[in-house]
Parts: C-alpha cells; sequence; structure tokens
C-alpha cells in the first residue's frame, strides 16, 4: 500500500513541478515583454473587419447527440479493463469468451441502432 | 523514498518535456519543407537553421500578451496552462527502458494515461469559450466534439493490449510483450495511432483549428507565451501519442541488447511514428467536420470492437 501512495505522490510531484514552470515562465513574460493596450489592439479579431454582434454568438451544438452516445459507450468501456486484467485466468475458459461476446454484442447492436436512426449522419 | 533519486527523474522528466517536443518541431519544418521542394529554415543557428525554434522562443516571450476587451480574463489566461502540464504527467509514466526505466511505475498505468490525456482538450475549450469570438467559440466546441468521437476507439484499442497482457501497467504491458503481438495488435494500433491524431487535432483531423472557415479555432486570439504554449502542447502531445503507441503496440524498448540499449528502441520507434506524423500532414487533405465524426463512428470503433474480439478469442484459445 505504501508503495501506491507513493507512485502518486510523486505524480503530484510532477503536477507542482509543471505548475511551477508556467507560473515561470508567465511571470518571466510578463517582465520580458511590452504592455502598450489600445482599444483597437482590444478589439476581438474577426478576419479583419471589426466585429459584428455578440463573441458569445449562438450556435447550433450538431453533435450533442454525439456527446450522448459517448458518455453511454464510455461508461460501458471502462468496465473493460479490470476485465481485461482476469478474463484469461485459468478455470474461466469460454465462460469469458462468451461474456465478452454479449458485452461486445451490446455495443454494436447499440452502434448499429444509431447508425440505422441516421444519428451519425448530419444532413 | 530517496529524495535524490525522485528529485532526479523530475528532472529528467521536465527535460524531455522541454527538449523533445522542440525536436519533433524542428523535424516537421525540415521534412515538410523538403517535401514540398523546399529547403526550410537555414539561417538561425548556422547549421540548417537547428536554433530556429530557440528564435521563435525568444521572439514570442518578446511579443505583447493581448487579452481582447471582452474576454473572460482568468480564464483567458489560465487556458495554455491547462493545455500543457497533462502531458507532462503523463510523460513521467511511460517506460523507455526495461529494469526501472520510466519515471514513476503506475500500476494503473494505461487507466491514468488516458484519464489525464484528456484534461488537456479542458485547455482548449477554456480558451475557445473565453475568448469571446464567434470563431474561438466554434473551434472550441470542434476540438471538444473531436475528443468525444475519438476518446472512445483509443479506449478500445488500449483495451485490447490490456486484455494480451492481461494487466493495465504499462511496465506489465511490456514486460509481457512478445513481438507476435505486433501483427496480432495491428488493427488496434492503427485505429490507436488515429484517434491520438485526432486528439492532437494534428492533420487530416485539423479541422477545429482550419485556418480557411474559423481563422485559427480556439487560439485565435492568442499571441506571445501563451500561444506558445499552446503549441509545445501540440508538439508535447505529439511526443507523448508516439510514444504510447510504441510502448503499447510496438513492443516499447524490446530490441536486440534492449538491457543496454532500451531507451534507443523507445525513441527511435518514437521517432519513427512522429515521422509520420509530420508525413501525414504533408499528404493529406483536411477532413471536413462531420466526415471527422463519422469516421470515428463508423469505422474506428468497430475497427476497435473488432480488435477486442480477435484479442479475446486467440488469448483464450492459447490459455486452453
Amino acid at each position: 500500500m505504501p508503495d501506491y501512495f507513493h507512485g502518486y505522490a510523486v505524480v503530484g510531484l510532477v503536477a507542482v513541478v509543471g505548475v511551477l514552470f508556467v507560473a515561470v515562465a508567465f511571470g518571466a513574460g510578463r517582465l520580458l515583454r511590452p504592455m502598450v493596450p489600445t482599444s483597437e489592439k482590444l478589439l476581438t479579431y474577426e478576419c479583419g473587419v471589426d466585429p459584428v454582434g455578440e463573441g458569445w454568438a449562438h450556435t447550433q451544438v450538431r453533435y450533442y447527440v454525439y456527446a450522448f452516445l459517448y458518455v453511454i459507450f464510455a461508461v460501458d468501456s471502462v468496465f473493460l479493463f479490470p476485465w481485461a486484467t482476469v478474463f484469461a485466468e485459468p478455470g474461466f475458459g469460454g465462460t469469458t469468451l462468451v461474456e465478452m461476446f454479449v458485452f461486445l454484442g451490446f455495443l454494436s447492436v447499440g452502434l448499429l441502432y444509431a447508425w440505422r436512426k441516421g444519428v451519425l449522419a448530419w444532413t | 523514498m530517496d529524495v535524490l533519486d525522485v528529485g532526479l527523474r523530475l528532472l529528467a522528466v521536465l527535460a524531455a518535456f522541454l527538449v523533445l517536443p522542440l525536436l519533433v518541431g524542428q523535424t516537421e519544418h525540415k521534412v515538410m519543407a523538403h517535401m514540398q521542394g523546399r529547403v526550410g529554415p537555414m539561417y538561425a543557428g548556422g547549421f540548417h537553421g537547428w536554433a530556429q525554434l530557440v528564435a521563435d522562443g525568444v521572439k514570442f516571450a518578446q511579443k505583447e500578451d493581448v487579452v481582447p476587451a471582452g474576454a473572460d480574463r482568468r480564464v483567458f489566461q489560465l487556458a495554455p496552462a491547462v493545455a500543457l502540464v497533462p502531458y507532462l504527467l503523463v510523460l513521467v509514466a511511460i517506460p523507455f527502458a526495461p529494469g526501472g526505466g520510466v519515471g514513476q511505475v503506475i500500476d494503473a498505468g494505461i487507466f491514468f494515461v488516458l484519464a489525464v490525456l484528456g484534461v488537456g482538450v479542458l485547455g482548449s475549450l477554456m480558451g475557445g469559450w473565453a475568448s469571446a469570438n464567434k470563431f474561438s467559440l466554434l473551434g472550441g466546441l470542434r476540438t471538444g466534439a473531436q475528443l468525444l468521437a475519438y476518446e472512445l476507439p483509443m479506449l478500445l484499442a488500449a483495451a485490447s493490449v490490456a486484455m494480451a497482457a492481461g494487466t493495465v501497467s504499462l511496465t506489465g504491458i511490456l514486460g509481457a510483450f512478445e513481438w507476435w503481438w505486433v501483427p496480432w495488435q495491428i488493427i488496434g494500433a492503427v485505429v490507436f495511432f488515429t484517434a491520438g491524431l485526432a486528439e492532437l487535432q494534428r492533420p487530416p483531423f485539423d479541422a477545429p483549428v482550419a485556418d480557411s472557415e474559423i481563422i485559427f479555432g480556439a487560439y485565435t486570439e492568442y499571441t506571445g507565451l501563451r500561444f506558445a504554449l499552446f503549441l509545445l502542447a501540440e508538439y508535447a502531445g505529439i511526443v507523448v501519442i508516439c510514444a504510447l503507441t510504441t510502448v503499447l503496440f510496438l513492443g516499447g524498448w524490446h530490441g536486440p541488447y534492449a538491457e543496454d540499449l532500451g531507451w534507443v528502441w523507445t525513441l527511435l520507434k518514437t521517432a519513427v511514428l512522429a515521422f509520420v506524423v509530420v508525413w501525414l500532414r504533408v499528404t493529406h487533405p483536411r477532413l471536413r467536420e462531420d466526415q471527422i465524426q463519422r469516421v470515428a463512428w463508423t469505422a474506428l470503433v468497430p475497427l476497435a470492437l473488432l480488435q477486442i474480439a480477435l484479442t479475446g478469442v486467440v488469448k483464450v484459445v492459447l490459455q486452453s
């Protein structure tokens, strides 16, 4: 158990190093660079002409269905990892294979259903 | 815990994190140029423009840091850091040589690596949202959509390797590796590498930063150092994805004289993959946004499922 925490302690230290790196870079950048803001310079860039309307414009997020699909599939797939470490243990034999194909079958049917419903095409 | 040992490892990880992406960047300059019948940078540093990226860095550091008046200031300024740091974290978990040649052994290696890689995309989303620029917002959303689409095949392909090795630890996978795994897992390898490219928004999956449609996507409003950090994140991402593909599918440090030369094999395989990344950029046109989604859901996901079935059958048949 101590080993387990040791591993993530080092990861934590790396995160600290990363944050320090960024902080030093930003700090040094502040010292090095000029600061001459003008109102033109602070305009939002839209191909060179003055921006039209609000920056946070309404957009149609057409791929929200993909997001749903992703959540469903990803939650399913996470269970693959613990299973992957034990599925070939002696004694399971064909049973795990059947289980695997049931699992893959569910995923495939889900995907096929989405496909047939036309969710995977835009127009 | 040996303080000196840990300190050295941290230093080594940071050094690799700062040097390898620059090497990839310089290689990209040169390889792209020669593929397009140019010579690329030749001036900076004298010999074939080797110091071009150093010069770029100096230029970036001197540039004014403009935050648009309408932007969500804090989030805007923080975004490059969020995009960059995850790649540093991932680098520590990647084994490069046998017998302790790894920043830190993490038992849930694959899991940790994939989880942390996903965080980097938050940086692009933050930048896209906080810029208060329509094009940035679109770019950020496209980045998010791309992650949603390609994370799944990536996860499935990685799971296939975990099944083959019977462990989710990256060092454990390399310990169990045998050469016939390469043809056995080849579908998974292609899926993983392609999905990795897409998550990095590298061509041909660069619709989120398509200059002819949305300027430079989420990074449109960035200048100077913050922009440079986003670029560094992209190239660090190339290093990480290529190294992970190497470790998971190409045997990592396995090769002749692996005991002594293991790290050379890791670097060499990673470099070859990085070359392929550049090569694809030069030779492939950009996919349209809907095509990108379609490739993921109708090609990569079924292929990854097929690989899992194949892995399972072969493994169980071998066991009995």
